[in-house]
């Protein structure tokens, strides 16, 4: 028998994907129409989540202003459907053109990040999701302003409907991302982000695949921010401050950059915390953002990993006892701490 | 290592009599095509005001706003290169700062003086001790972990703010208090006081620090550890203790350039816009050199003003994309800024 025995951390991230895609599957069925809604939004933040994972997480290419690719998104996706009249089924066409153009504007910012480093990298994104939302208040004849833009009343989805399209989009989006990792292209990726001397010495043209890094990352977060304005039908300079950026940080640090299985809780906890804060009583509406930044800072303390750390460490911990002789798999490089 | 001759000099104790210090050679802090620019852009400034006293009046409020971003610029530079790292939570350490005048101030009814004194204080020791419980954990983890745990600082003291004081505008006073409306002819131009005050408390404060770096030994022992952080640790200096420092220093002087600005309405989210400009003028500065910060918050400061006033295309709504567009351009252009010099050097 020459066909090597799948890993058991294949097995279970195989498991774990299944489990996942049924969860999605099956969950309109048992919870209510309003949970749905809130359920959509958790496949936005999954997708934001993931193309920072990509270019941060794999790429090493600190990003900070992911939230102005959503707004490009949105704001395409918007615009296409107001001015443009993308009206019913045309709509689901504003998501791969949204994407197209957060694309092109990913690879334009990706360009000046080809000659900056690190920090530089950090500060321009920064800057990028301060400043960007002031473009919209100066062309307010057509995008509306500060105030936002309602999309058409006439046909606003039903919950279900956006609960699915979401999902939809986020699976394809999961799987484009799998799919560019786990190829020449990821491993190009991951060396960048490991040294990008080494890289350049292997053959690896930092250029391009920076740009291209750049470029898919700000795709989905492009598709991330359509799908959101048409779930929510408007779209508004205030929907992607800085804070929006911010948060998705600290959703992929709690998931884990630099791996794909932590993401949907961050998703989760992005969505969903804000909301138990309220409830909460003593709490009050604010904590969210104090509770987030006390969770980041002791994240990175505590599990630099973040979730999917944890998940790995507890593979790897099976995997030793189940087969003790074999030599152990040399733990993946854990992405925060040796970027 | 000459830094660090001064401290312990080689071959004696360092009782008796004080070595004779060496004579250095003074390097330019700015090397000569930048120097031109800058005498160019200045002069600019000055001929124009002197033909038109509106383009004057322009140029004095718009220095007075670069006076304020050069003073929270002062203060990443002040932490950037102890420690390369870039505090993205300045902004919001100086808003908390500001509110916790007010709170005095305002909500407690002390003496305004008093609070001003108080607060100054109080972020001071803050930033030491935040730098110690929460910067030095990761003090040798890779540049992405600092940067979130700035970035979760930021987030974790808009918050508190937000949840103390509440997110609606509130009235608060500048340190000129009444006089602040008060104007002063140069001239024909006609200058608010508060201007004034701002540019000559920028002035002065980097005129001090640079006292401070220059003459004091505590002041050397923080070149040294942000020079040669081993050698210094092996005359004896506690570095990390000088990284606290750096971070004390820090916070005070962004609880200053935050009294400074205080806005008409003042918002927890107030000093989100000036952080980008602080971090344009410190790069513009070169993101080393403290002089280096303040000159460049006074040339963006201007620049601005003077772009928005007479091009109304830019008006005040594209002030921030402007920003965005001079950090781009900087760093592509002269990673180094105006006052670096290509092989880094930390003065």
């Amino acid at each position: 028998m020459t066909r090597p025995r799948p890993s058991i951390g294949t097995i279970i991230g195989l498991l774990a994907l299944a489990f996942g895609v049924v969860i999605v599957v099956t969950l309109p069925f048992w919870t209510s129409e309003f949970r749905e809604s809130q359920f959509a939004q958790v496949a936005v933040y999954f997708m934001a989540i993931l193309s920072l994972n990509l270019l941060t997480g794999y790429t090493g290419q600190i990003s900070l202003g992911q939230g102005a690719f959503l707004m490009i998104g949105g704001y395409t996706a918007a615009m296409l459907v107001v001015h443009s009249g993308w009206t019913g089924t045309q709509k689901l066409l504003t998501i791969p053109a949204a994407a197209g153009m957060a694309f092109v504007t990913g690879a334009i910012i990706g360009i000046p990040a080809l000659r900056l480093r690190g920090l530089h990298v950090a500060l321009t994104t920064f800057a990028l999701a301060l400043a960007l939302p002031q473009l919209v208040a100066k062309f307010h004849h057509f995008t509306g302003g500060p105030n936002g833009q309602q999309l058409p009343f006439t046909e606003i989805p039903t919950n279900e409907y956006q609960y699915r399209m979401s999902w939809i989009v986020a699976g394809i989006c999961f799987l484009i991302v799998w799919l560019v990792l786990r190829g020449r292209t990821g491993r190009a990726f991951r060396s960048i982000r490991d040294s990008e001397v080494a890289a350049v010495s292997s053959g690896v043209s930092l250029p391009i695949y920076k740009i291209i890094a750049f470029g898919i990352s700000a795709a989905i977060a492009g598709a991330a921010g359509a799908v959101g304005a048409l779930d929510t039908n408007n779209v508004s300079p205030q929907n992607y401050s800085l804070n929006l950026s911010i948060l998705i940080l600290v959703g992929a640090a709690i998931g884990g950059l630099g791996s794909l299985w932590g993401m949907w809780l961050g998703a989760i906890i992005l969505e969903f915390l804000p909301l138990w804060a309220q409830d909460t009583p003593g709490l009050g509406g604010q904590a969210p953002q104090v509770v987030q930044g006390i969770a980041l800072i002791l994240i990175m303390f505590l599990l630099p990993g973040g979730f999917a750390g944890l998940i790995r460490q507890a593979v790897l911990f099976i995997a030793r006892y189940r087969t003790p002789t074999a030599p152990e798999p040399a733990p993946a490089t854990p992405p925060v701490g040796r970027v | 290592m000459e830094l660090l001759d001064r401290i312990r000099p080689t071959g004696k104790t360092h009782e008796g009599a004080p070595p004779k210090p060496r004579k250095r050679r003074m390097r330019s802090p700015i090397e000569l095509p930048m120097l031109l620019l800058l005498i160019g852009y200045f002069g600019f400034l000055l001929i124009g005001s002197i033909v038109s006293s509106s383009f004057g009046q322009q140029t004095v409020s718009g220095l007075s706003a670069g006076a304020a971003y050069g003073s929270l610029g002062l203060a990443i530079v002040l932490i950037y290169r102890a420690t390369e790292v870039l505090n993205f939570a300045q902004g919001e350490m100086a808003m908390f700062s500001v509110f916790v005048c007010y709170q005095f101030n305002v909500l407690w009814g002390w003496n305004y003086w008093a609070s001003f004194a108080l607060t100054l204080l109080i972020s001071f020791v803050g930033g030491f001790v935040i730098q110690r419980v929460v910067i030095r954990p990761v003090e040798n983890a890779n540049i992405l972990t600092i940067v979130i745990v700035t970035i979760g600082l930021f987030f974790l003291f808009g918050g508190l703010a937000l949840r103390i004081w509440g997110g609606v505008p509130v009235a608060f006073r500048t340190p000129l208090g009444a006089d602040a409306t008060q104007h002063v002819t140069i001239g024909d131009i006609v200058v608010a006081k508060s201007d004034i005050v701002t540019i000559v408390v920028a002035l002065g404060v980097v005129f001090l620090l640079w006292l401070l770096f220059q003459f004091t030994k505590v002041g050397l022992a923080m070149r040294a550890s942000a020079l040669r952080p081993a050698a210094a640790r092996l005359v004896g200096i506690r570095v990390s203790w000088m990284y606290a420092l750096g971070w004390g220093l820090a916070a005070f002087l962004g609880a200053l350039a935050g009294l400074l600005i205080v806005p008409p309405g003042l918002e927890t989210t107030f000093m989100q816009p000036i952080l980008l400009y602080a971090f344009a003028a410190a790069v513009l500065g070169g993101l080393e050199s403290p002089i280096g910060a303040i000159v460049g918050g006074l040339v963006l400061g201007s620049m601005l003003n003077l772009l928005s006033a007479y091009i109304d295309w830019i008006g005040n709504v594209l002030r921030l994309p402007v920003a965005l567009v001079v950090l781009l351009i900087v760093l592509l252009v002269r990673p180094a800024g105006l006052f670096g010099h290509e092989t880094v050097e930390k003065v």
